[in-house]
């Protein structure tokens, strides 16, 4: 299927990958040519990072070989696949948040002079590095102070900077604003005039249809194909990658879009009222009802995050006063909240909520457990019949609860943390980002979920990055722009996407 | 629609989230605690004693706690790397014994010195390797290797072992002045050269801040293409070594080598890393710190000898509730930071 003239640079053929009780990849085929950005495509679990990291000897292959440069090769691990020329952004950040900016892009290359490390002139090669990439960050300052994307940022300076005939990006922008990943896809189209090969794994199609040359599709853990971008419409992208007609997922669509309109005149669960925390988000006031969808628009870094932290108790008010069921409360923490009935799914699944060494079962049983006390073990069976049905609601993949979550991809990984609070019967629930980087199967199933939810009266507060998911199912949309909530608005009719990118481009609109 | 803000939207540069939120030096504040704590301690020393202002109060932490500090150099690589070794009191004891026996055997000392120093590095690179193929825990491999070390100097001699070759007494006797008035031994400049060797790798050298890197997180690290497995062997190696010289250290101070001889100083050594800074989940902390650390127990001692109606067992209270100080600093300066 139409390559380019020149010898592919990446020949990956009948690659195996099998981890206990699941083959993660089964005779894939892969080719890199040299000056293309090649999108690797597939649904959560479709063996996307696990293609990777064989390719980047994390893994060891179960079968079939590699050819770099048209030589065999065996790649023994991520040492020897940098010495190879291939450099790679995985799909967490992995860096180390413990040291510098600087040493972080560094690191294993640092400039030296009779084998001491030349401090000034990395700091320095530092910064005019990360400065074509439009980032002005103090180097010497340790990575934890800067936020996710940010980080991201800098392992993507570091492996770029790592002069490389191969390029990988896992899920790069997934953390990024829209600026941001502006500035990495021109950094990467400087890299493809240099020849560089790239492979990029993104879930926004939109980026797939405007960086990527050619893409390959994998669904299950096998090739469905590889093909030019521009020669497949957007539709039968999504087809191939889930399997199943485009139908099925817009008739969730429906769904969602006739839940949306139900009117809120239900008795308000929670009302905030000039609550704020100094440097968090300026003091706002918001009334949830029961059985009402609130969405929180806004960029990243907006406050969005923080704003939920409030209500939820992670992060205390320092004004304003809160009420829940017209009950005045302080929450102090996280118990306070849970205790009426408010629970929480965190952005960060890896650091915030996930235990990779539980079992499935283990992970979505935890928060109903400490609802009920240590004291008060759940009987097993029950425990079973709870995570199976949830396991099937959410189709969880694989379906197994007795797998480490650790072993689950991504999105898997966030399905299992919601599943967690739902069975908590909260009241409100609030989700961050549950959608973020997981892929278009998934992410219907989930906002399905929260319009059947949201019928059957649960509050939620819904933030997220992608406006459409935001106007789709919230009844009420709030708004907030530098830490601060600047409208909110019903989610009649006249109110779309630039509406919204209005209010956020320059404030509240009256 | 609703307009929720009344003011007009500014740009405050203080909440905007594209720049870092707070930013003191952060990594500083354990070790500054540290040695403003040496501070008061010494300044109440000079206030209620009388001759605590002599210089060789100063000097003598180091001779008298020139084994101490050479584990504590090596602990503090191992700690960095976010792991922990049982088993340097034990390797003490083994070296002190073995090298009694050898010299007291007739072996020549310029073999036996190399010798047990080897002996301790390879040690420590068993157990390092164990911790990282075969994934052990480091607690539970060291422990072995703490079983391992002692059982083989009680099986060599459980007594007190007298050693009398020229060398070691020549040595054991050797003063370097410092300045006119105070002189210091042998061992106590070994101990801070080595302090200062460690100091030197941990900051300019590669191998340096991979150990810091694998602290912060062995898998990032892994997938960044550093060496893992030759560091994480390398630092235990380095802690083999460190205590094999400390046990030489005491041998010639002594003059003796004893198969009991070190027991516990595992503890004190992980104990001074802690309060001097070193993070004991890994990835942050100097070197110099737990020279402070090392420095705090003494001046205990120290104060407890002047005092002279005070029992011994306060050094451990005293090191006990200093601890539990520096842990939750820790936790506090840490929280602050993310
Ligand atoms: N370390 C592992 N151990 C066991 N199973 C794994 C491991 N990593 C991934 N898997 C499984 O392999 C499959 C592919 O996962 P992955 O490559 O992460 O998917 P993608 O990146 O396309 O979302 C999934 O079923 C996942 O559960
Ligand atoms: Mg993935």
């Amino acid at each position: 299927m139409g390559e380019p003239a020149t010898d592919p640079v990446l020949e990956m053929t009948g690659i195996r990958k099998v981890f206990p009780g699941v083959v993660a990849l089964d005779g894939v085929d892969f080719r890199l040519y040299p000056g293309e950005v090649h999108a690797l495509m597939g649904e959560n679990g479709a063996g996307k990072s696990t293609l990777i990291k064989v390719l980047t000897g994390v893994y060891e292959i179960d079968g079939g070989d590699i050819r770099l440069g048209g030589e065999q090769v065996r790649i023994a691990g991520p040492l020897a696949a940098q010495k190879a020329g291939i450099s790679t952004v995985y799909q967490e950040v992995n860096l180390c948040t413990n040291l510098t900016v600087a040493e972080n892009i560094f690191i294993g290359r640092e400039p030296r002079a009779f084998g001491k490390i030349r401090w000034g002139v990395m700091r320095k090669r530092a910064a005019e590095l990360l400065k074509r990439l439009d980032l002005d960050l103090d180097v010497s300052a340790p990575l934890s102070t800067y936020s996710l994307a940010i980080q991201q940022m800098v392992a993507i300076a570091r492996a770029v900077d790592i002069s490389a005939r191969v390029l990988i990006l896992d899920e790069p922008t997934s953390s990024l604003d829209a600026s941001e990943v502006e500035q990495l896809f021109r950094v990467m189209r400087r890299l493809k005039d240099d020849g560089v090969a790239i492979l990029f794994v993104s879930h926004f199609l939109d980026q797939i249809y405007e960086i990527s040359d050619r893409l390959t599709v994998l669904r299950n853990g096998q090739l469905i194909g590889e093909y030019r971008t521009a020669e497949l419409p957007q539709v039968q992208l999504v087809e191939k990658m889930i399997g199943k007609e485009l139908a099925t997922l817009e008739s969730l669509e429906d769904k969602a879009q006739r839940s949306r309109t139900r009117s809120a005149t239900a008795a308000p669960i929670l009302q905030a009222k000039g609550i704020g925390r100094t440097g968090a988000i300026a003091p706002f006031d918001l009334t949830i009802h029961e059985g009402e969808v609130v969405g929180l628009a806004g960029l990243l870094g907006s406050g969005r995050t923080e704003l939920a932290r409030l209500l939820f108790g992670a992060d205390k008010a320092d004004q304003g006063e809160l009420s829940i069921d017209g009950k005045p409360v302080t929450l102090r923490d996280p118990q306070m909240a849970m205790k009426r009935g408010i629970a929480f799914s965190s952005e960060n699944r890896r650091t915030e909520g996930i235990i990779g060494d539980l079992s499935v079962r283990e992970n979505i049983i935890l928060a109903l457990q400490a609802a009920r006390g240590w004291t008060r073990p759940i009987p097993r069976r029950k425990q079973d019949e709870i995570v199976d049905k949830y396991v099937k609601a959410l189709s969880i993949r694989p379906a197994d609860p007795e797998r480490p979550v650790r072993n689950l991809s991504g999105g898997n990984q966030q399905k299992v943390l919601l599943a967690r609070w739902l069975i908590t019967e909260p009241r409100l629930l609030i989700i961050d980002e549950p959608t973020r980087g997981i892929d278009v199967g998934a992410k219907a199933e989930i906002q399905k979920l929260v319009a059947e939810l949201s019928d059957g009266g649960m509050a939620v507060l819904f933030v997220s990055a992608e406006l459409e998911e935001v106007l789709r199912l919230s009844h009420k949309i709030a708004v907030l722009r530098d830490r601060r909530l600047v409208e909110e608005l019903d989610n009649t009719a006249g109110v779309d996407a630039d509406r919204i990118m209005q209010t956020i481009a320059s404030g509240a609109t009256s | 629609m609703t307009v929720m803000s009344p003011q007009p939207v500014t740009t405050d540069p203080a909440i905007n989230p594209r720049r870092r939120v707070y930013r003191p030096n952060t990594k500083y504040i354990p070790i500054l605690a540290t040695l403003a704590l040496l501070l008061v301690m010494y300044l109440g020393g000079l206030v209620n004693y009388e001759n605590f202002d002599q210089p060789s109060v100063v000097v003598n932490l180091f001779r008298d706690n020139a084994v101490l500090l050479a584990v504590a150099v090596g602990m503090t690589f191992v700690i960095l790397t976010g792991g922990i070794d049982l088993s340097v009191g034990a390797v003490i004891s083994l070296t002190t014994t073995l090298t009694a026996t050898l010299l007291q055997g007739g072996w020549p000392p310029l073999l036996v010195l190399p010798l047990v120093l080897i002996l301790g590095a390879l040690l420590g690179a068993g157990m390092g390797a164990v911790i990282h193929y075969f994934r052990v825990e480091p607690f539970i491999a060291t422990l072995a290797g703490l079983f391992l070390a002692r059982g083989l100097a009680l099986f060599i001699n459980q007594e007190s072992i007298p050693i009398r070759d020229e060398l070691w007494t020549t040595l054991s006797d050797m003063r370097i002045p410092l300045g006119e008035t105070t002189k210091t031994t042998l061992t106590a400049i070994v101990a801070l050269v080595a302090v200062l060797i460690a100091a030197a790798v941990l900051a300019w050298t590669r191998f340096g801040r991979n150990v810091y890197a694998i602290g912060g997180s062995a898998d990032s690290a892994l997938l960044m293409g550093l060496p893992v497995a030759r560091t994480r062997i390398a630092v235990y190696t380095i802690s083999g070594f460190c205590a094999a010289l400390g046990g030489v250290l005491y041998t010639i101070n002594s003059t003796s080598g004893h198969a009991l001889q070190g027991t516990g100083t595992e503890l004190d050594a992980i104990a001074s890393c802690v309060i001097g800074g070193v993070l004991l989940t890994g990835g942050a902390g100097y070197v110099f710190g737990s020279l402070l650390g090392v420095m705090v127990f003494g001046l205990i001692t120290t104060i407890i000898n002047f005092q002279g109606d005070l029992n011994a067992a306060w050094t451990r209270i005293v090191v006990g509730v200093l601890l539990f100080g520096f842990i939750v600093l820790q936790r506090l300066v840490t929280r602050r930071t993310r």
